[in-house]
């Protein structure tokens, strides 16, 4: 292999640097090809097919290669019991390796050229806004299954994730209940981006009803993939010890988060003094991390694995046997499901149920087929498409980090609760409509 | 003569009964409220079980803080391994794993177990362990723990557990209806060094709303005032430590990292961006060092990163010699297609180890000497993992000085890194000086390797966020100079460090990021220049 890559370079090397970097992209792509092989698929006439658009290189690689796994897993599921509409599904892989414009690109080759059904894609909302006006476009449909900040409704994309009133709100008024230790002073960190930088926004006016003054709100961003953390523990720990309880809402994303845990640790906050709640931190995130000094810390979602229920026994049990069957690095030795894996696979089968019921793959017979879909989901809960505004009625949990990664589950919401994808503490969003423009835009 | 012996028998069984009622002498109404649903009353019972002043709950708090304690059809269970107990009469009974009901602890619970079991130790003979009590029961007392911090330090011969104890007695007292006892406490509190001290007295300062003082008697008002004084004064210098010591620590990674790249791109002039993978690859070899120890040795776990140490430098090392002698050595002198092939290589390096070990990161976790941190007061604390990196960064240094300046090679690659032609002529096998440099130079990456997984994340993009940082760090040094790496590397560490309080995270990396594009502006060749003749010049 290195061999022939050698050979390769030398044989560019020779003929001078015209095209050099054309050249070098071909030889990389060499490498690619070589090195990291993509699903072969299998080709035939009688299928469906399912476009699959999550980063599998890359900075989201850490949270987005399980979600592929979790819908070929399944799609094999449903080929097994015979398909959908007497066809079997076909996934089409693709890779938009972490890099906003390219998820664009791919996602139109998905619907224009591949004429895939539907699509389960995307993690960051910069990825999900890139793709958006593809989707609008070319009329594709788009599954979409993490929390985010809201402020978006379009007919093309259902949302299996958590608008800010599923995760955010609650977990900060179970902060401030006496349970969750009555805090009365925030600290907003976050990674600079438009996920957190909105949700922070929401947060802030939604503090402001509950009479805690601007001087009691510590805003702090960092950049993607910050390793150092002791100046905003440190910062933490002096505006903690200047009166009143203090809890830290986290939006860090992605693998920031290890380094800002094992500082949290080494420094000695503990939950019990200054709780940090985390709403893009799950199972798989702490993965890497001792989650010894964590305990206690916070996280809120939709889902947890530590859920007790027959539904979610079953959903955890098939996915270790489908790690180990497919010998997926991480999960065949030590399998986690977590929140967005729930909501994919809710994705999945919801989207079948429509497809039977509408008869057809039909973009906008599905999209009318999806409203008042139920399944039950590993939640415990049967979770519902709500009939107008694209996004799923979820219960939510407040789990707190034990010393086995694991969460222990120490507030939920007596049932599920509808989605508000406009939040009312944003001005101006009362006069939205909680659904969507029927027509497309041009 | 039957019936002594049942006599006996019954006295046995009598005296038995007692004892253990004894060892478990608890109020069972009052353990039962442990396990209720609501969080109230779990709390009101660990505060009775402190009024009581019963050692013999500790095993039952313990249990309930380790998630040990569960409900068996309403009754309280201990699990050990695959043991269970009855959590009062501690006799064994059968609690099959699917009738166990979980009791919910949080964060409000979990911070009074603590203290609870803290103050119900205070009265032990071991000395550690009572330091140990004193100080958990200082950081959050409760009323409830008066009577027991009062017989604890009428009884207590030892300075330091008397000193926790008179700030614990003193926090509770600040909040006693008798002026002269607050006085008293508001004294002591501004002598201690406990976190919560300054947001208390701050209170004490503060007025209502109607304009009259939160605190009405004048005097301890004073001495709260006078006594948070004297806690600023001495948080100062630890402060000024703690922002020192950051910048140091970011400095030392900085400088493990660029180190290896001093070499290959300062002294050798290969322009080398794979260099960021040598340290990914150190990191996982820090990972497979900690993996085998889990299998094979896991009563030497926490030294695993001794052995983790030669293998990353080996392992780099290895990797390095070999990219040296199949590709850069045939683009000596074209750095343009150096930087674009170790472009390549870095691409290729990180797909393989993602495709080896999973797209995911890897859980390199801290030895247990490593965790923890080092209390300077006033809430300062120096991690432990930093300490340790910024000690083997200067070790590191030290070696590779050591190397250059009193080594026979040390001095053929100075020699042939300042006049190629010339060094040839006088004999000096440059290809092998070549070699053995880079793989040197790829070694100590690795060795940064071994230090970023104690910090940072082990991913395979780890090199590609650190590339640009060495780069910036020899580049400001000076190109071919290691003092110049050095001081740049805690220089900029320092300077990072003193911006980021006022200015965050973002903005203080592009300050940083515009102070060095001047920087270079004005002297571009760096912090120290080689001086004298050279080949290229």
């Amino acid at each position: 292999m290195i061999t022939g890559a050698v050979k390769e370079l030398k044989g560019l090397l020779r003929e001078g640097r015209r095209d050099f970097i054309k050249r070098m992209a071909t030889f990389m792509a060499i490498g690619g090809l070589v090195l990291g092989p993509m699903p072969a698929l299998a080709q035939s006439k009688d299928t469906i097919k399912i476009g699959v658009l999550h980063s599998l290189s890359g900075t989201m690689a850490i949270s987005e290669t399980v979600l592929k796994d979790t819908v070929l897993m399944a799609i094999e599921e449903i080929n097994a019991k015979g398909g959908v509409l007497g066809k079997k599904l076909e996934p089409v892989v693709v890779d938009p390796a972490s890099n906003w414009p390219l998820f664009a690109e791919k996602a139109r080759q998905l619907i224009a050229q591949d004429k895939v059904a539907t699509v389960f894609g995307c993690w960051t909302s910069v990825s999900r806004k890139s793709v958006l006006p593809v989707f609008e476009e070319l009329n594709g449909l788009l599954f979409y299954p993490v929390q985010y900040e809201g402020e978006e409704l379009s007919k093309n994309v259902f949302y299996t994730g958590a608008a800010p009133n599923q995760q955010a709100i609650p977990a900060v008024e179970y902060l401030m209940s006496k349970d969750g230790g009555a805090a009365k002073r925030f600290v907003l960190l976050g990674t600079d981006y438009v996920y957190p930088r909105t949700t922070n926004k929401i947060l802030r006016a939604f503090l402001k009803t509950k009479n805690i003054p601007d001087a009691d709100i510590m805003e702090e961003y960092t950049p993607f993939g910050h390793t150092d953390y002791q100046t905003i523990i440190g910062k933490i720990k002096k505006f903690a010890g200047e009166g009143k309880r203090t809890a830290v809402i986290s939006t860090i994303n992605g693998d920031s988060n290890v380094p800002f845990y094992k500082e949290l640790g080494n420094q000695g906050l503990k939950a019990k003094d200054v709780p940090v709640v985390a709403f893009s931190v799950g199972e798989e995130e702490l993965r890497g991390v001792d989650t010894k000094p964590l305990v206690g810390h916070l996280a809120a979602w939709n889902y947890f694995q530590s859920l007790k229920n027959p539904t979610n026994d079953e959903f955890v049990k098939k996915w270790a046997a489908y790690a180990k069957a497919k010998n997926l690095p991480g999960h065949k030795d030590k399998p986690l499901t977590n929140d967005p894996m729930e909501a994919t696979y809710i994705g999945v089968y919801m989207w079948k149920q429509a497809v039977e019921k509408a008869k057809s793959t039909d973009t906008d017979k599905v999209i009318a087929a999806m409203a008042g879909q139920t399944f039950k989901a590993p939640s415990g809960f049967t979770a519902k498409m709500d009939e107008k505004n694209h996004h799923l009625h979820k219960p939510v949990f407040v789990g707190e980090v034990k010393a086995d990664g694991q969460f222990n589950i120490v507030w939920k919401t007596s049932g599920p609760v509808k989605a508000k994808p406009w939040s009312p503490y944003i001005a101006g969003n009362d006069k939205k409509k909680d659904e969507p423009e029927m027509t497309a835009k041009k | 003569m039957t019936r002594p012996k049942w006599y006996r028998l019954a006295a046995i069984a009598f005296l038995l009964l007692a004892s253990l009622g004894r060892a478990f002498a608890i109020d069972g109404e009052t353990a039962k409220q442990l396990g209720a649903e609501d969080g109230d009353a779990k709390l009101a019972a660990i505060q009775r079980l402190v009024g009581a002043a019963d050692p013999a709950a500790i095993p039952l708090l313990k249990a309930l803080q380790d998630d040990a304690l569960v409900l068996v059809k309403g009754r309280l269970v201990i699990i050990d391994g695959d043991k269970a107990k009855d959590a009062l009469s501690g006799a064994s009974v059968d609690a099959p794993a699917d009738q166990r009901e979980a009791i919910t602890v949080n964060n409000r619970i979990r911070a009074a177990l603590d203290g609870a079991i803290a103050s119900l130790k205070l009265v032990s003979p071991d000395r550690a362990e009572r330091v140990a009590a004193a100080r958990a029961v200082a950081g959050d007392p409760s009323d409830e723990m008066l009577p027991l911090i009062k017989t604890a330090l009428s009884k207590e011969t030892d300075d330091e557990v008397k000193r926790w104890l008179n700030q614990a007695r003193a926090l509770v007292e600040i909040k006693n209806s008798d002026p002269a006892l607050r006085r008293a406490a508001a004294k002591l509190l501004g002598v201690g060094d406990i976190p919560q001290a300054k947001q208390i007295l701050g209170k004490l300062l503060e007025k209502n709303p109607a304009g009259s003082f939160i605190e009405a008697d004048a005097g301890v008002r004073d001495e709260a005032s006078n006594a948070l004084r004297a806690i600023e004064r001495r948080a100062l210098m630890p402060q000024i430590v703690a922002t020192l010591f950051s910048g140091l620590s970011l400095g030392s990674v900085l400088l493990l990292a660029a180190l290896g790249l001093a070499i290959t791109f300062g002294l050798m002039g290969i322009i080398n961006m794979a260099h960021g993978e040598m340290l990914m690859l150190g990191a996982y070899t820090t990972y497979v060092a900690q993996s085998l120890f889990r299998a094979y040795l896991p009563g030497w776990l926490d030294w695993y990163i001794v052995a983790a140490v030669p293998m990353a430098f080996a392992v780099a090392a290895l990797v390095g010699i070999a990219l040296e002698r199949l590709v850069i050595r045939f683009l000596y002198g074209r750095p343009l297609e150096t930087l674009l092939t170790t472009w390549g290589i870095s691409l290729m390096l990180t797909q393989s180890v993602r495709s080896l070990f999973g797209a995911q990161n890897v859980e390199v976790a801290n030895p247990s000497w490593m965790s923890g941190g080092f209390n300077l007061g006033a809430d300062v604390v120096l991690p432990y993992n930093r300490v340790v990196i910024i000690f083997f960064a200067a070790f590191v240094v030290f070696l590779v000085w050591l190397f250059l300046s009193r080594t026979r090679l040390g001095l053929y690659v100075r020699a042939v890194t300042q006049n190629r032609t010339m060094a040839d002529c006088m004999g000096i096998p440059t290809p092998r000086v070549d070699w053995m440099t880079f793989g040197l130079g790829s070694g100590i990456a690795g060795l940064g390797g071994v230090a970023l997984s104690q910090i940072g994340n082990v991913g395979p993009d780890l090199g590609q966020s650190y590339i640009v940082d060495s780069f910036m760090v020899v580049v400001l040094g000076g190109v071919g100079q290691l003092a110049g790496t050095i001081i740049a590397a805690v220089g900029l560490g320092e300077i990072n460090k003193f911006l980021e309080p006022f200015t965050g995270a973002v903005l203080g990396k592009i300050f940083v990021l515009i102070i060095i594009i001047l920087f270079i502006q004005k002297r571009p060749q760096g912090l120290f220049a080689l001086k004298g003749r050279m080949a290229e010049s």
